[in-house]
Formats: structure tokens, sequence, C-alpha cells
């Protein structure tokens, strides 16, 4: 598997650490719902299909990257910096059912 | 009469001789043979022993989907087993043995089960070998004792034990276009990107590449295809744009158009050069691919197929044209296709006496018929051969009337000594199905052709079901272009061939069933699965192509079923009256060819990971030091060579640090710079305690926790100035931590501006322990005081140690006053020395991790053994690191009910009162029962003698924890006999108030 | 159907194996069944064997969406153990060895379960402390284990590099004696026969699409074969389970899918008798009866439903072979393949009532699927039969994540990929 690192260009797979699952938004730090840090922390959406994903490039800039992924042929759709506009995990959780959007989330400025 | 030379032609250099054994006999052959064409040149046709019934086998095929010729190169005591005589290339010297055989391979006593026959049907094992239910071989006994004898029959080649003394190399490739095979059509796809300006490689596993151009024998552009070849492959050669890589097999089609190939470098030489790898394992990320991998030919499924000497039509023409070896003197041909009838026509033309053409079709195309007169040959259209004879060669076939499918009339013996077959071609689409998607079946050709491509790459040639060398060219040509992106390429590009025109496409028939009891027809020679177990796996249910190879082991031999798969299916196909794209194909997993564990391995084989070591590592060994590989790094166990054991070592160390000074380095400690405006904001949210408060030039020791609120790391950040901090953490977790805090900085608060630095390899440290610690810093450190008012308890200075800057911390682990000195790691050695120096006068130790446990014991300080990921804070009493006044990573989750639960295990003391030691991994138990061996309630996570107490002590981890201090319970370690009585108590061993850390 | 015995063999030999009937029939679904089972892998056709033989259950339907078998029962490297460290896993896992031992039998198929031991190699006395740990957990918990010296260790694998100069020098290895190996293929196709001749109707090539529900209860599914009712649905589809439960409207589960790679070797004349695991990395090898040498590592560590994965493992695999046999350099790799794994938050599998009414769940299994087998087809039906877990699995629940009572062999957290 390559990975285009926006940095530092194609990579290999090799040069990544997967860092999991992008579409559970972490709870803000002061947030007291038990049942949201639960979801966050244990449930996975896991779809066949395209995923979205972090990746960091451990063994190159360390940047985190959003990556969207097919998770039924490796193809990677698009890569970009986590954290940046659009791609944050504090994004509302979306009430889709049994389906993934695989485009960016619109999502709030944490 | 056998095989023989013939007097001229092939590639071999006839001037030039080369001696080899096999199997303890010598035997001579030339430059450019394989160990295959040498042995066959010299008669030889038994070359190995199948691997159920043990029937002798001769040579099948002439490439990598050789399923019967597998031998062992030995190189000394280093052997290669289950290698195709067909790839080893000879050299001076070559010892090559025969495999799964006893005692040799002329009689070999596993032929005996060739009278099971029936017996050893598909899947026989499953429905015996049970054993009784009930008495001394119940159970899996039975079985077990079946085994044991099964397991030594089983098996082909031996693998050695000794260390392979070769090495092998790894090497990243970029491309634009990757060629795979160097066939015609690969050629002209390698000429066309490269003219078109591209970086190609070409690849090709043969030595001479050329692929089917080297043997076909017909003229290209006016000349020889060989040397047609040959110089298309200089003129590549000479461009710099291109790579050529011989002998290098493409196995594997990986994501992200990454492929893997193997390039044998040195297994046709005695030994590799200096320097040289013996294999190179090649990594190609390639813009664009062009698959022109070839063809394999198919056998026919008759009885008696797998007599040595019955072998491919084409392996034949490889012999000859390649290495000038005629299979036969008096050979037949059987086949269900035109295209066959070439190899007849060339062993003809060598001098061999072509007996006859058995060509299962009525109707013979005029071509064909005039290659068959060429030949000499006697044509029998519309027959079919339904049994060959001869022990271990064969020496006779039985030729049949096939009519409509049906075998009729009376049989006639022919005496042949080499029948050659041929049942049509199967594209090697291997590396374009490995990506998973199912290849399409042509009824005309009677094959798969590849499926649609997944990745970036496109076929050409035989790979693509264009067998004709006029269609490989024009194709390979198109291919060649459109991976480079240019315009489709002009007619007159293209070479021009002279061959006759010959329809390549197959009868659909497969097998030849006469009536009455046959012979068995094998499908998978390598694996003794014959068209009636096939049938059988019908007849039971395993009727889906999967549950066919798997019941059978059809196609699951070391040529993956290369030979054996298309046969195979087709006859499942008949059996369940449906076409055989209904019956299915298995999906080609890598690799494409076997491909030695040590390529794969590459540099690391012989050194899997590289050594950390620290700036006064030398110093260490030069110094006794026992080293101890704790992960990647390398520390000190302990200082030993006076003669004492492990524990004499470090209670001296441990006694002698208590008394008065010891010196540990600490250089592997994980080191984080957290820099910036928000560092201190960022650091009260990861560390359950609080950051902001700490004053400059104060350290703090602080514990982390997981998301999901279990204890995860711990070890003292020091506040350098309002905005930095310099982190540690423990050895084991150093990457980790720092991969997790980055995580929160890039992804949960991006607005917070910090900065991390892994700085774990810039510092050396020095931890200096013991009452007489200050006085060792007082004689050596300048530019500061280190009194208890410059330097308190948890206090950093700056200052200097014999000219080198350091920074000072006044913290301590093992419960007495103590220092870590840290300085750049490129002094470390020579700060450690003068600490050393310094510390004569009040006889400094060094001590190694044995000593440095025993006291953080002694002091009840946790360290992995304790947060093992499976402990929360309150389990090892941190409470009070719990800061209650902010959130934390962690604290939403850290008071779930189940990490609350009053069964849990928590950290405890416990003493042995029986004055025997207590290892780590022991466990408690509450009732005074050696023989019992149940009721845990816990176990020892570290133990050692305590010198401080003069008791062998220990932390665990006990069910209840605080509430059972003072109870008697009993150390439980049956792993290695260890029951005693113990007392447990509070994990506080050593000076609980502290008295002798701040004083 | 016809007992398998030796008898069996010689008279079908006689009569050129003719007479062999198939191992189980290639039902036709009905509409209606007391319990159907989505998932015809090894779990799902224990559980199908077990709820007819234990509870007598036989109105029973497994539906495969392939052929039977097609998924981690037929992929995995064939260990089954139960050298566990946690009371809840050595009390599942041991039981399920103690099923093993009379599978064979039981089922009248010889799964070929061997016993030929499970030597895990230490190489600090800080791992050896840990499996120390794990095998007294081992006997304390009524299982069995050993502690080998190197000395010892020569002798059990010889040709494991036990020199000093080895880069993660071995310093002694926990043997579990009644672990071993079986053959996995054998063992679903044994279970498919033992649930058919007990009635139960085996479907293949039926995928389920869609469950039917009343309000909340689900009671039936629909699939490529027609709607199938039934009073309870059990789901064992191991790494497909994300996929299966979406259609049940269960969008978000503690599992990921992930791909893990498996090799063999050619096949080789008796190299090594035990299965034997690195310390050094993450290795586990055995030798199969064919001679192959077959082997696995570390996960991929990436979301996955394709059965394939990539290089950086297959390197790190090997290296990791020849680090421990060195004599193994020159010896072939032959084919490797991909699983798809359930992988849980707490590297531990679930057995359980719900999620939904009528629904009942088997999944988590990361990949130690192969060996739980038969205790998680015993358990699971149990589990279906009596509308409650059995005391085995009962702490094996979808509500233990939340709960913070895990079972966290790995101790590695949330964290599926590191389990």
């Amino acid at each position: 598997m390559l990975i285009t690192c926006p940095y530092c260009g194609p990579r290999d797979l090799a040069e990544f650490s997967y860092q999991g699952d992008a579409n559970r938004p972490r709870p803000d730090q002061h947030d007291t719902d038990q049942a949201r840090w639960n979801a966050y922390v244990y449930d996975r959406s896991n779809p066949a299909g395209p995923h979205r994903e972090y990746w960091q490039h451990a063994g190159g800039c360390r940047k985190h990257l959003l990556i969207v992924r097919s998770t039924l042929t490796h193809a990677i759709e698009s890569v970009a910096f986590a954290g940046a506009q659009g791609a944050t995990p504090q994004a509302p959780r979306r009430a889709a059912k049994g389906r993934t959007k695989t485009g960016p989330a619109k999502g709030k400025k944490p | 009469m056998s095989p023989r030379r013939s007097t001229e032609g092939g590639r071999i250099d006839r001037g030039r001789t080369i001696r080899f054994s096999f199997d303890g006999k010598t035997y001579q052959g030339h430059p450019g043979d394989t160990l295959a064409s040498a042995l066959m040149a010299n008669g030889v046709r038994l070359f190995g022993r199948s691997f159920k019934y043990h029937r002798p086998r001769g040579l099948l095929a002439a490439g990598v989907d050789e399923p019967n010729a597998l031998v062992t190169v030995l190189k000394g005591t280093v052997r290669e087993p289950n290698i195709a005589a067909t790839q080893i290339e000879i050299y001076e010297g070559l010892t090559v043995e025969s495999q799964n055989r006893f005692p040799s391979l002329d009689v070999d006593a596993g032929a005996v089960n060739q009278l099971a026959g029936g017996l050893l049907s598909a899947g026989f094992y499953y429905k015996t070998f049970m054993g009784p239910v009930i008495g001394p071989l119940r159970g899996t006994r039975f079985w077990m004792a079946c085994e044991h004898f099964i397991r030594r029959a089983a098996g082909l080649g031996r693998a050695g034990r000794d260390a392979d003394p070769d090495r092998y190399e790894r090497m990243n490739a970029f491309c634009d276009v990757l060629v795979v095979g160097a066939g015609p059509a690969g050629l002209m796809a390698a000429k066309a990107a490269a003219e078109a300006g591209k970086r190609v490689i070409l690849a090709d596993l043969d030595p001479v590449p050329g692929g089917s151009a080297n043997w076909s024998g017909e003229t290209i552009d006016g000349l020889p295809a060989a040397a047609w070849a040959q110089g298309t492959i200089e003129a590549l050669g000479a461009m710099d744009t291109v790579r050529l890589l011989p002998r290098t097999t493409v196995w594997g089609y990986y994501d992200g158009n990454t492929l893997a190939a193997l390039e044998r470098v040195a297994d046709h030489k005695p030994a590799p050069d200096r320097g040289e790898p013996r294999h190179r394992h090649w990594t190609i990320r390639a813009g664009a691919v062009v698959l022109a991998t070839g063809a394999f030919e198919r056998p026919l499924v008759f009885p008696g197929n797998d007599r040595p000497g019955v072998m491919l039509a084409d392996a034949a023409v490889r012999l000859l044209r390649e290495y000038g070896v005629v299979a036969g003197s008096r050979l037949a041909l059987f086949a269900n296709n035109d295209d066959a009838y070439r190899a007849a026509a060339a062993l003809a033309e060598a001098g061999a006496t072509i007996a006859a053409i058995v060509d299962m079709r009525d109707t013979v195309s005029p071509a064909a018929r005039a290659l068959a007169e060429r030949a000499g040959a006697e044509l029998l259209a519309g027959h079919a051969v339904t049994g060959t004879k001869g022990r271990k060669a064969i020496r006779e076939i039985t030729v049949q009337r096939l009519r409509e499918g049906e075998i009729t009339g009376q049989p006639r013996r022919i005496a042949v000594d080499c029948l050659l077959m041929s049942g049509g071609w199967s594209p090697a689409i291997h590396l374009a199905s490995q990506a998973g998607t199912a290849p399409r079946w042509d009824e005309a050709l009677q094959a798969f052709l590849p499926p649609k491509p997944t990745q970036n790459w496109v076929g050409a040639g035989a790979f693509a079901g264009r067998f004709a060398t006029a269609a490989a060219l024009a194709d390979g040509l198109a291919a060649g272009a459109k991976v480079a992106g240019g315009k489709p390429p002009r007619k007159s590009a293209q070479p021009r061939v002279e061959t006759l025109e010959l329809d390549i496409a197959p009868a659909p028939v497969f097998e030849i069933r006469p009536p009455g009891k046959a012979g068995k027809a094998f499908v998978d020679f390598q694996h003794d699965v014959t068209a009636e177990d096939v049938r059988q796996a019908h007849r039971e249910g395993f009727v889906s192509v999967e549950h066919l190879k798997r019941y059978t082991t059809l196609g699951m031999a070391t040529d993956q079923g290369k030979t054996s798969n298309v046969p195979g299916l087709a006859i499942m196909a008949e059996a369940r009256g449906i076409t055989v794209p209904e019956v299915g194909t298995t999906r080609f997993r890598p690799p494409f060819t076997p491909v030695s564990l040590g390529a794969l391995a590459a540099e690391r084989y012989g050194e899997l990971r590289p050594d950390r070591l620290t700036p006064m590592h030398d110093w260490h060994v030069e110094n006794g030091a026992t080293m101890y590989a704790a992960g990647l790094w390398y520390r000190p166990m302990i200082y030993g060579g006076r003669g004492e054991t492990v524990e004499q070592a470090y209670v001296r160390e441990a006694a002698a640090t208590r008394a008065g000074v010891g010196i540990v380095d600490v250089s592997t400690l994980g080191k984080i710079m957290v820099q910036g405006p928000d560092a201190a904001d960022f650091l009260d949210r990861v560390y359950t305690n609080t950051f902001s408060t700490l004053p400059v030039m104060k350290a703090r020791y602080g514990l982390m926790l997981r998301e999901d609120g279990l204890a995860y790391d711990d070890g003292t950040t020091w506040r350098l100035s309002q905005t930095d901090f310099l982190m540690t953490t423990t050895t084991a977790n150093a990457g980790k931590v720092m991969q997790q805090l980055e995580y929160y900085l890039d992804i949960v608060w991006p607005d917070l501006k910090v900065t991390l630095t892994s700085v774990s390899d810039q510092w050396a440290g020095a931890a200096i322990a013991g009452p007489r610690s200050r006085d060792v810093l007082a004689a050596c450190v300048a530019g500061t005081a280190v009194d208890n008012d410059t330097l308190p308890f948890m206090g950093i200075v700056r200052g200097e140690i014999d000219g080198v800057p350091v920074m000072i911390c006044r913290l301590s682990f093992s419960g007495e006053r103590a220092y870590e000195v840290y300085c750049g790691a490129g002094h470390g050695l020579h700060v450690w020395e003068a600490l050393m120096e310094a510390g004569k006068p009040f006889a400094i130790v060094p001590y190694g991790l044995e000593a440095l446990g025993t006291l953080r014991i002694e002091k009840g300080h946790v360290t992995g053994a304790e947060i093992d990921g499976r402990t929360t804070a309150r389990d090892l009493y941190l409470d009070w690191m719990l800061s209650k006044k902010k959130p934390f990573a962690g604290s939403m989750m850290m008071d779930r009910e189940g990490l609350c639960d009053d069964d849990r295990i928590r950290l405890v003391g416990i003493v042995a009162l029986d004055d025997r030691p207590l290892g780590g991994g022991a466990h408690i138990v509450e009732h005074n029962d050696p023989a019992e061996i149940r009721d845990s309630i816990g176990h020892v996570t570290a133990g050692c003698y305590s010198p401080a107490l003069g008791k062998y002590i220990a932390l665990a981890l006990v069910k209840g924890g605080k509430t059972r201090h003072g109870a008697r319970a009993f150390v439980s370690d049956p792993l290695r006999k260890r029951f005693g009585p113990v007392e447990i108590v509070s994990h506080h061993f050593y000076d609980p108030e502290g008295s002798r850390m701040h004083g | 159907m016809a007992e398998y015995s030796l008898f069996s063999l010689i008279k079908n030999a006689w009569n050129g194996n003719r007479d062999w009937k198939p191992a189980w029939r290639k039902a036709e679904p009905k509409t209606d069944y007391d319990v159907v089972i989505v998932g015809g892998g090894g779990h799902g056709l224990a559980t199908a064997y077990y709820l007819a033989k234990e509870h007598g259950i036989t109105n029973v339907a497994v539906l495969e969406k392939g052929w039977l078998g097609s998924g981690n029962i037929g992929r995995n490297t064939t260990i089954v153990r139960s050298n566990y460290l946690l009371p809840e896993s050595i009390r599942f896992y041991d039981f399920s060895v103690k099923l093993w031992e009379e599978l064979a039998h039981d089922l009248n198929y010889n799964v070929m379960f061997s016993q030929r031991g499970i030597l895990n190699l230490a190489h600090s006395p800080a791992q050896a402390d840990d499996y120390i740990r794990r095998g007294n957990a081992m006997l304390h918990g009524g299982g069995d284990a050993e502690w080998l010296t190197p000395a010892e260790i020569a002798k059990k694998a010889p040709g494991v590099d036990l020199s000093a100069s080895a880069r993660f020098p071995v310093v002694g290895g926990l043997l579990q004696p009644r672990a071993g190996t079986a053959r996995h293929d054998a063992v679903a196709w044994g279970y498919a026969r033992g649930a058919d001749r007990r009635g139960v109707d085996i479907v293949e090539n039926c995928e389920v699409t869609g469950f039917l529900r009343e309000g909340d209860r689900v009671v039936g599914v629909k699939s490529t074969r027609g709607e199938i009712r039934a009073k309870k649905i059990a789901v064992a589809v191991a790494g497909s389970t994300g996929r299966v439960m979406k259609l049940a409207g269960i969008d978000a589960l503690p599992i990921e899918s992930h791909v893990l790679q498996a090799f063999v070797t050619e096949s080789l004349k008796p190299f090594v008798d035990t299965v034997v695991t690195f310390g050094g990395g993450h290795l586990y090898m055995s030798q199969s009866d064919k001679g192959s040498l077959v082997f696995g590592g570390d996960l991929d560590g990436y979301n996955s439903y394709a059965q394939r994965g990539n290089l950086p493992v297959v390197e790190e695999v090997m290296s990791e072979m020849v680090a421990l046999f060195p004599g193994l350099a020159r010896v072939r790799l032959l084919r490797s393949w991909g699983g798809v794994m359930d992988m849980s938050m707490d590297g531990s599998p679930i057995i359980t009532t719900g999620p939904l009414p009528g629904m009942y769940l088997n999944s988590g299994w990361c990949y130690g699927g192969f060996k739980a087998t038969p205790a998680s087809g015993w358990t699971f039906a149990w589990t279906i039969a009596k509308d409650a877990p059995h005391a085995i699995n009962a702490p094996f629940t979808l509500e233990r994540f939340h709960r913070g009572a895990l079972i966290d062999e790995k101790g590695q957290g949330a964290t599926p990929k590191l389990h």
C-alpha cells in the first residue's frame, strides 16, 4: 500500500502507523456524559467500504493524516492532514443507519 | 533407449564441461544446462518419487511448473529442499540429492503405498485413525500414534537445522513501468515504454530472458527468434532508463501497485561473490505494470500419465532448443490441439522417431496434418492414449479409438520411450488474480483469462490469451505504448514473424476414461490426486472448487496447481454436469513461485532488530556488567565478574547504595520536550495530576491514564521554564506515549500551541542515589551549589561537570537522597566517568537493573510489572494522584463499575516467612496445601532479597489489596516447584515516611 | 449415514470408492425454523451440532453465504491451546480443549487433534516472569503447564536458535503439553456432517440480506434464497459481524474487522514436533502432518474486509521465522493468504443473548477463534437453548466493555490492532 503524505509524498505503508477509526468523536474533555465516552472508546461502525481513519506518518513527518480508504479493496480515496478544517473528530455524530459517509464531515471547531 | 544430447543446438557451451553430482553419482554437463537438462542428457529419467504413492516420476515440465523433479541442493551442511531440477543452473561441484524416498530413489520402500490403492483415496484420513473410545488409547492417543508414522511418511525434502551462512538483501525500486516477463510481448512492451522515455524495469524469471523466443524456432525480423530476443535485450540494456533483471521472479502484486520480486543472485554459482547476497528481495513501486507472464501448458489426464518419460510437449521443445537434449528416440505425441504438433516436428528434425501422433479430435487442420507428415508420424486422429507401461520409464502406450467421448475398439500398443502430451494452455494470470477479482473463462481457449484490472496494469501476449508470436509482439507494443501514455504504435514498428499459423484452441476434453479397471490417472502429479479422487470428492459433496481443493489437496503442492488446476475443475464440472466457470476457480495467492524465507527477511536475517545502546554502554561492558535486553535496549543487569551469583551482586550493589552511594545509567528513559504557551495546560489534560501549578525548575511525578481509564505510564516531568517541560516516560513506553501525545495535539486539541520533540537519544542520564550522593555532586559539579536549599527534593539546577553542561534534578526512585544528572548524549560517558571519579572517595558503586529493581521494590514504587495495562490507579493505590479539580485523559472512564469492583487485584507487599525467594509470576493462595493447585488470589509482580530488611520480599497484586495487610497467605509457584508461607504487608516496605529521600 | 471406520474404508476401497455418500445434504431452506444460525463457519456449525446433540433442538438451519467453512475456519494456523492468563479465559478455553480431546470420536470424523504441545519461548527474565505468571494461572485454573530450560527446549524443538549471541536469547519456555494442532477444514466438515445427520439443514450459497422484524424483535431473515422465519436467530459470522449486524440496524459494536495473514512453506520432512511461539516478536509456527510449516504473526494493523494483506507484515514474519530457526532461511514460502478477524476491544469474545430480542450474538474472536470452536458452539448452543448464558460464557457479555469488566489478556486496552 502506498500512502501519499501531504508533506512527504507517496510513501510505503511500512512508514505509517494506523491510528484507527476517525468516525467516532472524542467528547469534549469536560463532557460528563458517560454514554458518549463509552461510545468513543469502544464502539466502532466498522464499515465494509469507504472508511474514515487516522494514520500517523510515524516514519516520516509524524503528522496524523485523515484518510478515506476502502476496507474492501484497500484503495485510498483521499488523504488530508487530520485536525484540519472538516477533519476533526469532534464533529457531531452522524446518525447514519448502517451507512458511512465517505466525504469529509462538516465539523464544528473543537 | 533414453534421452540424449543432440550434436548441435541449444545455448549450452559444448566446449566446456561441468561436473556435478546427483544422489552421490557424478555426471557431466555443460555451461547453460539446468540440472534437469544435464541429467536428461545423461540418460536419467527417474527424478523423484510422488508424495503419497511414492510412484517413480520423471520430468513433466521445463519451467517453474515442474511438479515431479524436486531435489535438495546441498552446500556443506546447508540444505535447500524442494527445488525443481528445471530451475537449477548447474555449476562445478553442484551437489544434489533426491527426496521422499527410502532407501534410494531407485528402490523406495514407500512404493508399498501403491498396493493400498483405493484405501488411500481422497480424504481417507478423515475416516479412520480415530482409535478406541475407551482404554489407554482413548482421546487423541491412538491418532497421535498413527500420526507419528504418517508424518514421517509425508513431507518432501529435509530442511537443515544449521544456520544458513549466506546473506540476503532487500532492494526498493521505483519505476514508471514494470514489465513482468521478457518474452516477445514483454520485450516489445519494454521497448515501447523505454523509447517513450519511461523508466522501465524488465524482470524475467529465466537466466536468459527471451521467453518463448528462446525455443519457438521461429524467425523474427529475419533473425532466429532467440537471436532477435538477445538483440532486443542488448539494445534495452544499453538504455540507462532500463533496468534488466534476469533470474528475477515477480511473485506478489500488492496494494498501491507495489510488487514483490525475488532475484536469485548467486544460486547459479558455487558460492556468492564477496559481499554478494544469495537472493535479493525487490519491492518495486511501479507507476504501471505490463503483465507478460506467458502461459503454462496443461497435461492430459489418462491412466498412467505419470510414468517417467511422459512429459509436456512444450517441455520437450525447450529441452531440445534451449539445451540440445532430445527427450527420447522413439516418441509419440498425445494432444487435443494443433499447436502441439510443432513439438513432434521439432523432435523429428532433431533425429527422433515420431511413432505416432494421437489426437483426440476427429478432424485435424491441414497445417497440423502437414506437420505430422513432416515429422514422419502416423496420425491417429480421433484416438486417445488409454494407458502406458514401463516400470521406471515408459516403454509402451496403449491407443484406442475415441468416438464422441467414448473409448471403443481394440487397444493398440505402440512402443515408445517418451510420450509428449498437450492439453492446451493456461495463461499465467496469477499476479493479476492476487488482487482478488475472479478471472474470466474463455470457451474457445478452454482457459481462464485475466480479470479486469483493479490496479494499474495492462496484459500482453499469452498472459492475455493471445498465444501466437505475432499477436504477442503486437500486444506488447500496444501495452508498452499504452502505459507510456503515448500514441498507439504504428504497424511498421511491429517485427515480422515467420511461422506456421496453427490454431491454438484445444478440444474441450481433459480426461480419457477407458471403460473397466484402468490405472490411476493423475490430475495433480505432486500430490497424487487422481481423476477418481476428484469424482469421489463429488460423491461426498465436496463440489465447490475450494472444497475440492481442500478435500483432495488438488493444487496445493509446491507447484500450486499450475498444471493441475484446469483439468481438475474440468473433471469436477463434468461430474456435476455444469460448466467449468460454474465450478469456479480459486484465488491465486502470493507468492507466484516459492520464495526463500531468508530473502524476505533480507538484512534482518541474522539481525532481527537494531541494538539501542546508551552512551555509557562500552563502560558497562568493560566494567563487568552482564547486559540485559530490554526491548531494543541493552542495559546492565548486574556488575558481576567477581564470582558472585546474580543475587549476591545485586544485594551488594543495593546495600552499598543505601549505605553510601550508587550510580545507575538511566539514559534509556523516554524523554519528550513539551514546549509552547499551552504546554502546561496540555500536561494538565494528559496527566492525572496538575502541572500548571508546578514552579519553574521543579519536577513532579506524573501519572497518565489510557482513554479507557486504566493506568498507562508514569514518570517525572521537569518544568525548565514557564513554557518548557521535559517529560520522562518509562523506557518501554517511550514511543507509545510520544505517539499518544501527538495524537492529542494533531487530532483532539489542534488549537493548543504546543510542540513535542522526542529527545530520548539526545540526553544521557545517570542517577546517583544514597546518603553520600550529594557529596559526590558537591565534589564535581561546578556553577551551582547542590545543598538542600539550592537543590531541595524535586528541585532542578543547571551546572557543569568537568566542563560539560548538565541538568540535575533531585528525585528518587530508590527512596534514598538521589539525583538524576542529564547531559548531552555525546558527553554521557565523560560525565559518567567524572561522576565515578568524584565518587571514588565515597566508594561509589555502579548498579544495574536488578539492584534498581530491589531498591524500588523496597520502596514500593510501581513499574511495568504492576502497570501492566490491566490495573487502575486505584488498584495501585495511586488515588492521591487523581486530581478532582479538573478532567484529564481517562478521568471519565476510570470510575466505571467494573474498574471499582472489590474483587479486583490490588497492590500489596509480601514477605516470605520461610526465608526463600519469591519469584515474579508466582501466585498467592490462602490454603496451606502445596498439592492443591487452585484458588489463586493474586500473583507476585516482582520479588527480591531486600538487604535493607534482610528478607525475601515482593510486590504483589492480590484480591482485596490493603484489606489483607497483616494476613497470612502462601506463595504457590508450581511451575518452579515453590510453595511457602508469606505475610501480606504494605507495599511501602522501607522508610514509608520518605525521610531519607527528603533529607 | 454410514459410520466412518477402517472397515468402511476397506469396504469402499473394494467397491472402487463409488458408494460414499455426501458428508452433508445440500438442504433447501424451509420457511420456518426453531433456530436459524447465520454463518456456516466453524462456530455456526458447532452451534448447530450442539443444539441438536445437547438440547435436542434439531429444527435448525445454518445459512452460509458461500461455501461451508469458507471463512476463518479454513484460513487459520490450526493451533489449539488454552494457555491463557485470566481466569475467565482459562476456564473457557480449557473447556474447549476438553471438548477437542473427544471431538473425533464425538463426530465420528478425524479432526486430527494432535496434542503435540505449544511452547512459548521467553527471551528475558521479565518475559519469563510474565510467562510463569501465566503458566501458574493455568495450573491454578485446572490446566496444564510446564517450564522448560533452554536445554530442554533444545530437545523439544531442535533448530531453535538458543545461542547467547541471538538478538533475543532464549531464557526458558512455557509448555502446555495438552495444546496442539488440528486439521482445520475437517472441523467444519465434521460438525457439518454431525449436525446434518441429526436433522439440521445446512444451506450453502445463501446470503442473509436483511432481518425480519416485528417491532424490536427479530423474527427471521431475508436471504438470497428467500425469507426464512425462526423463533431464534443466532449470528456467528466472525469477520463479517459488522456487515451482518448493520442489516439488523446495529450500527456500532465493540469490534473492528482486521486482516491477518497466514503462511505455509513447502512440505518438509519432520522438522519441528511442537507448536513454537517466538517471544522476541510475535510469531507462532507448527508443522502440519503434510509437512508444511504453518505460521503467522501480527495483524496487518488496519481495518479490512479484504482477505489479503501487504508486504511489511510478510517481511516481518519471515524475519522472525529465520531469527527463531536460522536453518530455515533456505526454506521457501509456498503460499500466504489473509483472513478477516473480528477484533474486539479487549481481545476476548462475545457470546451472548441479544443485542435485540430474538437475536443471539457470537463474535469478537480476534485471532483465537479456531481453538475455541467446540466451546464456542457448546456455550452458544446453551445460551440459545436456555436464553441465558452458561457460567463458562457468562463473563463474555457485550455490556462488559461499557461496564469496564474487561477480559484483557494483553493489557492493551481498546486498541484492536494490538490484541
